[in-house]
């Protein structure tokens, strides 16, 4: 099987068991082309960790194969790494060193001469709006300057695929929204990036295209709009109401038009629902005729979490 | 050609390696530069200790001990002396590399990103014994003043120069392999066991303050503590630098040999386990 010309990373059937055949990832195929930002959504313990932890060399899968730019992961780990950086979900930032010596080893780790290492920590500085803390000790980072630091010592050496677990885990808000501005700017520079999250809005707003997976298997694929559309239904309609709501699940599915499906969710009916023109005064009328007495009523867009539940049955927040 | 190729010129994974490995180097060292201030004194203290309570103290005082042992191969200072410089540098490659490591595998997990550079992870690991070697060779050049200098009782020092600048190296390579075997051995919880239970027994019965062959009269101590490494790193110092009688240089060679290959191996080993599932 040989790989697509823009293919930057590709798996085949990977697999890893850990001992007491735990598997955390289940024969994964993936392919993600050059310059897109690629997401891997999933609770926690999906496999999403050991996943990346394959595609970085740090995991040996039990199976399959992973490249990452063309080259053998498990054959040729050295090169692989000269070819990705790796934002991991803890902060792995050298505490002996400051904050501009922990991009310039790493320029030098990854073979720059010392001249350009330190042309490019001062650039990388600059550009990540740390120039101020040059020289102190990392520990007196704050958690978003941290977790900047991280991502500017990762592209130091212009990998090919930017690996980030989580990246923006145990962030503020402000941090968070900082953190995707700095990722959208790297992407626009035509960075592929691939990365692991369970926040759905994290999801939604940063990547081009999404793998679901869950038990370390693929569930769904594709850009944020398409999973999205692949429930069959543009919105949902949740309806609270007395009585048998499964008997009103039944009726509304039948007397209101563009419902595709009708589920007791709870203590409420949830209808998924073609276009929203008029829904809510169509179910009204519909349920009063049916003899239902509606209490509650809302409309939901369709978002990656409402397109998780549909596909695992399970929320995705811990 | 892109930006990328003049900011890192395409290497082959050979020669990343070794890039990557000297710059890991430097970096140990740049860090071991920044905390001199902290380096020297938990280097010079011990055996300043050692050296002025033994040397200087008991012979001014009176103490049986330390005083003049009173046969052609001299005082007990220079008995000593080999001690004192092979203790100093088991002590450097466990503080270190044992430590950092310790607590770089156990709390901090920045050991990760180093294992992250272009080069195999046992080279990862190589470059902590050999930054250890480096730094241990250091504390014996910083140690073997005072040892020089502090005793009351004169030191009688014979350099044999082939010994020293062949044993030097071997066990510097040695005390950085098994600071590397500890570091991925014990939890942080545990650093006061790796001190309290394996670091002080190997100190107290590494053959400092006698030589390994006056043991004879406890035969089964002068056999039990052929197990200890740095039995064979105070027999070789007074081999290299003093009169003192000595263990055979073969044994001395032949087992610091052997200890370099099997800490090696089982720290390479260690850490792999560590970082690579």
């Amino acid at each position: 099987m040989s790989a697509e010309p823009d293919e930057v990373i590709r798996t085949e059937q990977l697999t890893k068991v850990y001992p007491g055949d735990i598997r955390a990832v289940d024969a994964l195929d993936l392919a993600v082309r050059a310059g897109e930002i690629f997401g891997l959504l999933g609770p926690n313990g999906a496999g999403k960790t050991t996943t990346a932890g394959m595609l970085t060399t740090r995991v040996i899968p039990t199976s399959g194969r992973a490249l990452v730019d063309g080259v053998d992961v498990v054959a040729h780990p050295v090169r692989a790494k000269q070819v990705i950086g790796v934002v991991p979900q803890t902060n792995t930032l050298d505490r002996s060193l400051s904050v501009w010596e922990n991009l310039y080893f790493h320029g030098r780790f990854f073979g720059m001469a010392a001249r350009v290492a330190r042309r490019e920590a001062d650039l990388r500085l600059e550009q990540f709006r740390l120039a101020d803390r040059a020289k102190v000790p990392v520990l007196a980072l704050s958690g978003g300057m941290a977790q900047r630091l991280m991502v500017a010592r990762a592209i130091m050496h212009r990998p090919a695929i930017l690996f980030l677990d989580e990246p923006t885990a145990g962030l503020d808000p402000q941090s968070r929204i900082a953190l995707w501005d700095i990722l959208g700017e790297l992407h626009r520079d035509g960075q592929t990036i691939l990365l692991t999250t369970h926040y759905m809005e994290e999801a939604d707003e940063l990547c081009d295209r999404l793998a679901i997976i869950d038990h370390g298997k693929l569930l769904a694929l594709g850009t944020p709009d398409e999973l999205k559309r692949a429930t069959g239904a543009d919105t949902f309609v949740t309806v609270s109401a007395p009585g048998d709501l499964d008997a009103m699940a039944t009726y509304l599915a039948q007397h209101v038009d563009g419902v595709g499906r009708a589920d007791r969710v709870d203590s409420t009916v949830r209808l998924m629902v073609r276009g929203t023109q008029g829904v809510l005064p169509a179910v009204v009328t519909a349920a009063e005729r049916g003899g239902f007495t509606v209490t509650d009523l809302s409309i939901t867009e369709p978002t990656l979490e409402t397109v998780f539940i549909d596909l695992t049955g399970k929320d995705l927040r811990e | 050609m892109t930006s990328a190729d003049l900011l890192v010129p395409a290497r082959t994974p050979v020669a990343a390696s070794l890039v990557a490995f000297r710059a890991l180097l430097a970096r140990d060292l740049t860090v071991t530069r920044k905390n001199l201030r902290e380096v020297v004194p938990r280097t010079l203290l011990q055996p300043l200790l050692l050296m002025f309570v033994f040397t200087y103290v008991f012979p001014k005082i009176g103490q049986g001990v330390g005083g003049a042992v009173g046969d052609a191969t001299g005082s007990f200072s220079t008995l000593l002396v080999a001690g004192v410089v092979a203790l100093a540098i088991i002590f450097q490659g466990i503080q270190s590399v044992a430590l950092p490591m310790v607590q770089e595998f156990g709390y901090t997990r920045e050991i990760e990103d180093r294992v992250l550079a272009p080069l195999p992870v046992s080279l990862v690991a190589i470059e902590k014994i050999v930054a250890g070697a480096i730094i241990s060779f250091f504390s014996a050049l910083l140690v073997f003043p005072i040892a020089a200098i502090v005793p009351a009782t004169p030191v009688n020092l014979e350099i044999d120069w082939p010994v020293l600048i062949t044993l030097m190296p071997l066990a510097c390579v040695m005390a950085g392999a098994l600071g590397l075997t500890f570091g991925t051995r014990f939890e942080p919880r545990n650093v006061p066991i790796l001190f309290g239970v394996v670091v002080l027994p190997i100190t107290f019965l590494g053959a400092i303050y006698y030589s390994w062959s006056a043991l004879e009269p406890i035969r089964w101590l002068q056999l039990a503590v052929l197990v200890n490494p740095l039995v064979y790193m105070s027999e070789g110092f007074r081999a290299a630098l003093t009169p003192s009688p000595h263990m055979s240089l073969w044994a001395v060679y032949g087992a610091l040999t052997g200890f370099t290959i099997l800490f090696t191996w089982l720290g390479i080993r260690g850490f792999k386990q560590r970082v690579v599932s």
